[in-house]
């Protein structure tokens, strides 16, 4: 089945909705259906969007304060006792601060915490290299248990809300802060562990996570214009990765590349270049945050210094493509 | 810089220049954090023009008073204090948040001169200035000089503020002098709905430390009351300074909304207005600074 894109996901006119605005509606939508539900907060609850399910369910809302440390381990607790919490705080400060309670508390507890970032990546305002969380991926990929999924606009983070809210594992929700396009549509697929072919080609597979996807679609339609056909993979789910959707697509294109407003060490970067390195040797080029902090700035400018705009992207994703023979196993 | 060089009068006019600044700086960035800046502009005028040694035109002195802000997000009142006092020209201010700047939105040490620690995420500015502090107290034994250091009183519901409040009560880091930022407010309401701190005086005396409470608003109190804490060789102080979030500006003031809001254009005119007539003293016209 072809994968059903917003018919104006291509165009200027795309609807934009921020990722965390999905969440929030998911989490409400999850607390309807399941009273187990419980929503922790440290002392940001409007701007992690968790006020939606606060306002709902007043009586399963807890306040913790300024305390990621304890909001992580009163989670685990409230798991321990049956319920499915889900943890709110902006990444930086949960998993950024808490990542030693996510590990013994809820990982090697295996307690069915949600762990969710919001404000993750670039896309966090002027606020700077503080409030700029890069290395959540790598942190939260590492721990066993744990799933980490990156949804790529709105719709997409609304479904993976509901089944983060049902998976009975610890799990990693990343958000952004701010609006981003919204490519997929209330029909198309999302299911934890799968990628989704968004474009079909034959000179190289892009792909991206999270809101970096949209980019790469933009991309591909451009050098489509140049003649190179570009397969866009969007990989949602970091861990576990769909390792047989990426590997049918490189061996068709033998050249692949990858996309994310993260660090590539231990990113999606990471991820699949230990999935090629193991699998399928293929070159691939990492597009993402190589061993730097963000800084503050005005989105456009973040993205354009960092070479993640669609403007930045382009030329680099041409010249891997020209200066990279396509590989294919055996040659 | 050294105390005693200005007036209360004196001083009381720079607090309100900070204050236009603040206003101004954060009008043209488009975010940033109002309450807080405005509320501590008294605390940053008395610390910068008159309790702290330093010397804005050589900020790596080694025989200067630190400054360890811990609740970054204050960063306005911060630069701006840092602007009137020498540090960098006030044209400068204009920069705040812009791609490039040394005004990070929350201020980064590697990029501005006189900053001491890269602060944003709260709870991490006491444990380093208790660390400086012991080091001055115990291992280069330079009595005279000091560690300050300004908290939010929403940031002390982290639990990194304990266990370096419990540090600094085990060594008597006599040298070391916080304040609290006691205006009632963090992002998610009141204190007292969010997370009561009270008896807080209580909890930082069981800590090992000295306590005093303040107007924050008063020049003439918080220099007294830092002159206290210096003269306190046993214990490390702790000046709970009640304040009025968003102090000087009437639509900001007490309303937690005003966290993490800047005004825009009409609001800031307004604001820069209230503040140039402040107590019927109409100041001119013109550039905020
Ligand atoms: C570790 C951490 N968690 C959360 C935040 C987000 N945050 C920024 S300011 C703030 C409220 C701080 O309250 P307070 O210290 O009282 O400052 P005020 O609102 O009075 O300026 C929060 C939760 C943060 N910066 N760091
Ligand atoms: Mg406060």
């Amino acid at each position: 089945m072809t994968y059903p894109l917003a018919d104006n996901a291509y165009g200027d006119d795309v609807t934009l909705e921020p990722t965390r605005a999905g969440y929030g509606r998911g989490l409400r939508a999850a607390g309807e259906a399941n009273p187990a539900v419980v929503g922790l907060c440290a002392d940001l609850t409007e701007s992690t969007q968790m006020h939606l399910f606060k306002e709902a369910f007043p009586e399963r809302f807890i306040q913790i304060g300024i305390a990621e440390q304890n909001l992580i381990t009163v989670a685990s607790g409230l798991a321990h006792a049956g319920k499915i919490p889900f943890t709110s705080s902006y990444a930086a400060f949960s998993p950024g601060r808490s990542w030693e309670q996510i590990k013994t508390t809820v990982c090697l507890n295996e307690q069915p915490v949600k762990i969710i970032g919001s404000h993750a990546g670039l896309y966090t305002g002027a606020d700077g290299a503080t409030h700029q969380m890069l290395e959540d991926i790598a942190l939260m990929r590492v721990l066993p248990h744990m799933v980490v999924v990156v949804p790529g606009d709105s719709i997409e983070a609304e479904k993976a809300t509901r089944a983060i809210a049902e998976n009975g594992q610890p799990s990693y929700l990343r958000l952004a802060r701010e609006k981003t396009p919204v490519f997929s549509t209330e029909e198309s697929p999302f299911e934890i562990g799968k990628a989704y072919v968004l474009r079909e080609g034959y000179d190289v597979t892009l792909i991206g996570t999270g809101t970096m996807t949209h980019k790469l679609l933009l991309v591909a339609a451009k050098l489509a214009t140049e003649g190179l056909n570009a397969e866009v993979i969007h990989a949602p789910t970091i861990k576990p990765l769909d390792e047989a959707t990426i590997l049918d697509s490189v061996r068709k294109t033998g050249r692949v590349v990858t996309a994310e407003e993260a660090q590539i060490a231990g990113g999606l970067g990471g991820a699949v270049a230990e999935l090629l390195g193991e699998k399928l040797p293929t070159p691939l080029h990492r597009i993402g945050m190589r061993d730097h902090f963000g800084e503050s700035g005005a989105q456009a400018d973040l993205f354009d210094h960092f070479g993640l705009s669609p403007g930045k992207l382009t030329p680099s994703i041409k010249q891997f493509i020209d200066q990279t023979p396509k590989y294919h196993q055996g040659f | 810089m050294q105390g005693g060089q200005l007036t209360l009068t004196q001083l009381g006019q720079k607090a309100n220049e900070i204050r236009k600044s603040i206003i101004s700086m954060l009008e043209r960035a488009g975010s940033g954090h109002s309450a807080g800046s405005l509320g501590t502009a008294d605390i940053f005028t008395a610390l910068y023009f008159d309790i702290m040694n330093h010397r804005p035109e050589d900020p790596n002195w080694d025989g200067r008073d630190l400054l360890f802000l811990s609740n970054g997000h204050i960063a306005p009142v911060l630069y701006a204090t840092m602007a009137h006092t020498g540090y960098f020209p006030l044209e400068e201010l204009n920069t705040l948040r812009q791609f490039g700047s040394r005004l990070q939105g929350h201020p980064e040490r590697t990029r501005l001169p006189g900053i001491e620690q890269t602060s944003g995420p709260l709870g991490e500015g006491l444990g380093q200035a208790a660390g400086y502090a012991y080091a001055l107290q115990y291992l280069d034994n330079q009595p005279h000089r000091f560690v300050y250091t300004m908290m939010g009183d929403g940031e002390l519901d982290e639990g990194n503020i304990w266990e370096s409040a419990m540090f600094a009560g085990k060594y008597k880091l006599s040298q070391l002098i916080a304040f609290v930022d006691r205006n009632n407010i963090q992002i998610d309401g009141s204190t007292d709905d969010v997370m009561p701190l009270e008896d807080l005086r209580g909890k930082w005396e069981s800590f090992g430390w000295h306590v005093q409470e303040i107007d924050g608003h008063n020049i003439e109190s918080i220099i007294d009351a830092a002159s206290m804490a210096r003269a306190i060789t046993t214990k490390p102080s702790v000046i709970i300074a009640h304040t009025i979030p968003g102090k000087g500006v009437d639509f900001m003031e007490y309303d937690y909304k005003w966290h993490g809001m800047p005004p825009n254009h009409d609001q800031a005119k307004d604001a820069l207005k209230k503040l140039r007539t402040l107590d019927g003293k109409i100041n001119h016209e013109g550039e905020a600074w």
